[in-house]
């Protein structure tokens, strides 16, 4: 881009005419603009000034009497374990019901089944929970076992196998389904706005079906693939009613997603401490909340940095 | 390796609606053969079923024959991958895959033809393919960036440098030239004249002194009316074409006068 000298006249006679339309437009938008980051800001400030008589108390005052770091410390290992297992389980099914939905079913099946997953995103959280409670939970109870016995040595598997199936690795399950139709839905309309352009010109070097995915549309989307799993890592970060139904009792920081001591995620403890919450258990509460929205902040962040590291190359250009 | 291409009675459709009837022609190996007419008339859908890439469309298909070198292009146990490998294509507007860098963009059907290449003999390939393309000079200093910062004449020279890297037996070109300038079309025109010592080259064109300029063979094609298919008029040397034509259409067409 070649930078051009602003000319030296006065800015009067340079008075650039705008229509209503785009005064009004433009005010909309910009007015749109500062009020979303105000509700932030809102949000941000009420959550500190809030969290600061607990993260000022001394330790023996904090529920539980070690201190905030060791209260919030196994949420925030629960929270992460949760999501994360949702976002590995999700993310690949999620990509692949995209592609089958956009390239390789045909017509009628693929709109069907593009309702149907929508649906999914339907249901309210609560029924995820009963579902996980009842059904899920118990179903896996054999797997839970059976991994305990042969898998004992990765430390995810630890054991000692639950027998009520409310753990960890059913948590991250309900999760992971609960956020696969947002995964596939952002992934199934980038897969879809894939240039034919690059399809065909794939396609004409002599790709077959699955190359011409691989060259012109999955680098495509792939932006869109992990914006995706982030607004699914976002809900499944801050899913409060299902964790809440599925999981048994806050135990330590512990990795081990199929014994009976798992610790909480976040969002669940909150909804199940704060009614009988008093006094400093209240800001200790909230001040776990600011740590919920630190997280969620940072994946974002991060979300977007992967998504811009290689902008040259995004075909946006 | 030039090959030739014998179509016959070949009949194009979108579902069943019947795009181009009845084409006889041959195309002759290490020459340029163009395909000229009014829009809508069928060439571009003609030039997409000589490498099977018509039926990509859905509900598209053909019935008749496509034979090059004694092979049937529709036979039952033919892959289209397989002929599309083949048959490279340039399309009308460029377009280098916008994610690859330069260098990864000549060798992309390379990639998709044997998976493992030394180092040494992809950079000798992307260099002879990008000079083959005459845009060596041009790019050498930046192959690691993406395609889609050169300019409009430079994609579709590196699209060209892309269909040739694979060393297909022919070439076909939809319309390659209508998104460029007058110095980017004669760039590509002078690479056609190179290019059919070693290739069959079969294109599309609006411009008709284009196919004056570069072709050996004119074909030209022309429909009825709307809703009619379109058909072959006339196949014969260009230099014939553009003089003295046989039928009455093609005088017509090509001194601009209609109907």
């Amino acid at each position: 881009m070649t930078a051009t000298k602003a000319p030296t006249e006065p800015p009067s006679q340079q008075r650039v005419v705008r229509r209503p339309g785009d005064r009004i437009f433009s005010g909309a938008a910009r007015t749109s603009g500062i009020f979303i980051l105000l509700v932030l800001a809102g949000v941000a400030a009420f959550l500190i000034s809030e969290a600061i008589p607990a993260l000022t108390a001394s330790s023996e005052d904090i529920p539980g009497g070690e201190g905030l770091a060791a209260y919030i410390g196994p949420l925030i290992v629960g929270t992460l374990l949760g999501a994360l297992i949702a976002l590995v389980v999700a993310t690949p099914l999620a990509v692949g019901i995209a592609l089958y939905v956009t390239y390789y079913a045909p017509r009628r099946i693929a709109s069907a089944l593009g309702y149907v997953i929508d649906l999914l995103a339907a249901i309210p959280s609560v029924v995820y929970g009963f579902w996980g409670l009842a059904v899920l939970a118990p179903k896996l109870v054999p797997f839970h076992e059976w991994a305990a016995d042969h898998l004992s040595w990765i430390p995810l598997f630890a054991g000692p196998a639950s027998t009520s199936g409310r753990t960890m690795l059913t948590v991250g399950l309900v999760l992971a389904v609960m956020i696969l139709p947002i995964i596939s839905a952002i992934s199934r309309e980038v897969f879809s706005q894939a240039p034919a352009l690059h399809r065909e010109a794939a396609l004409a070097l002599g790709a077959t079906r699955w190359e011409m995915i691989k060259m012109a549309v999955l680098p495509y989307g792939k932006s869109g693939v992990i914006a995706g799993a982030m607004l699914g890592l976002g809900r499944a970060l801050g899913e409060t009613m299902a964790v809440a139904i599925i999981l048994s009792g806050g135990g330590a920081a512990t990795v081990n997603l199929i014994s009976n001591s798992n610790p909480s995620t976040i969002a669940s403890n909150i909804a199940l401490k704060f009614p009988e919450a008093t006094g400093l258990g209240v800001n200790t509460l909230i001040a776990s909340g600011l740590v919920l929205f630190l997280i969620t902040l940072a994946v974002n962040m991060i979300a977007r940095w992967i998504v811009n590291r290689r902008a040259d190359f995004s075909g946006a250009n | 390796m030039a090959k030739r291409i014998e179509v016959s009675d070949l009949n194009i459709y979108y579902g069943d609606f019947l795009a181009v009837e009845g084409v006889n022609v041959s195309i002759e190996p290490r020459s340029i053969t163009a395909l000229i007419g009014p829009s809508g008339c069928g060439k571009s859908t003609f030039l997409r079923s000589l490498n099977r890439m018509h039926e990509v469309l859905p509900g598209a298909r053909v019935e008749g024959k496509v034979v090059m070198d004694g092979q049937d292009l529709y036979g039952a146990d033919v892959d289209p991958v397989d002929v599309r490998r083949q048959i490279g294509m340039v399309f009308q507007r460029p377009n280098p895959f916008p994610t690859m860098s330069i260098y990864d963009n000549v060798i992309a059907g390379n990639r998709l033809n044997n998976k493992r290449m030394k180092k040494a003999d992809t950079d000798e390939l992307v260099e002879k393919s990008l000079r083959g393309a005459n845009l060596w000079n041009e790019v050498k200093d930046r192959l690691d960036r993406p395609g889609s910062g050169l300019s409009g004449g430079q994609q579709q020279r590196l699209c060209i440098a892309r269909a040739i890297a694979v060393e297909p037996d022919v070439l076909l070109m939809d319309e390659p030239c209508s998104a460029l300038d007058p110095i980017s079309t004669l760039a590509i025109e002078d690479l056609m004249a190179e290019l059919k010592e070693r290739f069959t080259i079969v294109i599309v064109t609006h411009n008709m002194q284009q196919a004056a300029r570069v072709s050996e063979q004119t074909g030209f094609f022309n429909l009825n009316g709307v809703g009619q298919p379109g058909r072959l008029i006339e196949f014969n040397p260009t230099e014939k074409i553009f003089s003295n034509p046989d039928q009455k259409a093609t005088e017509d067409y090509i001194s601009g006068r209609f109907g």
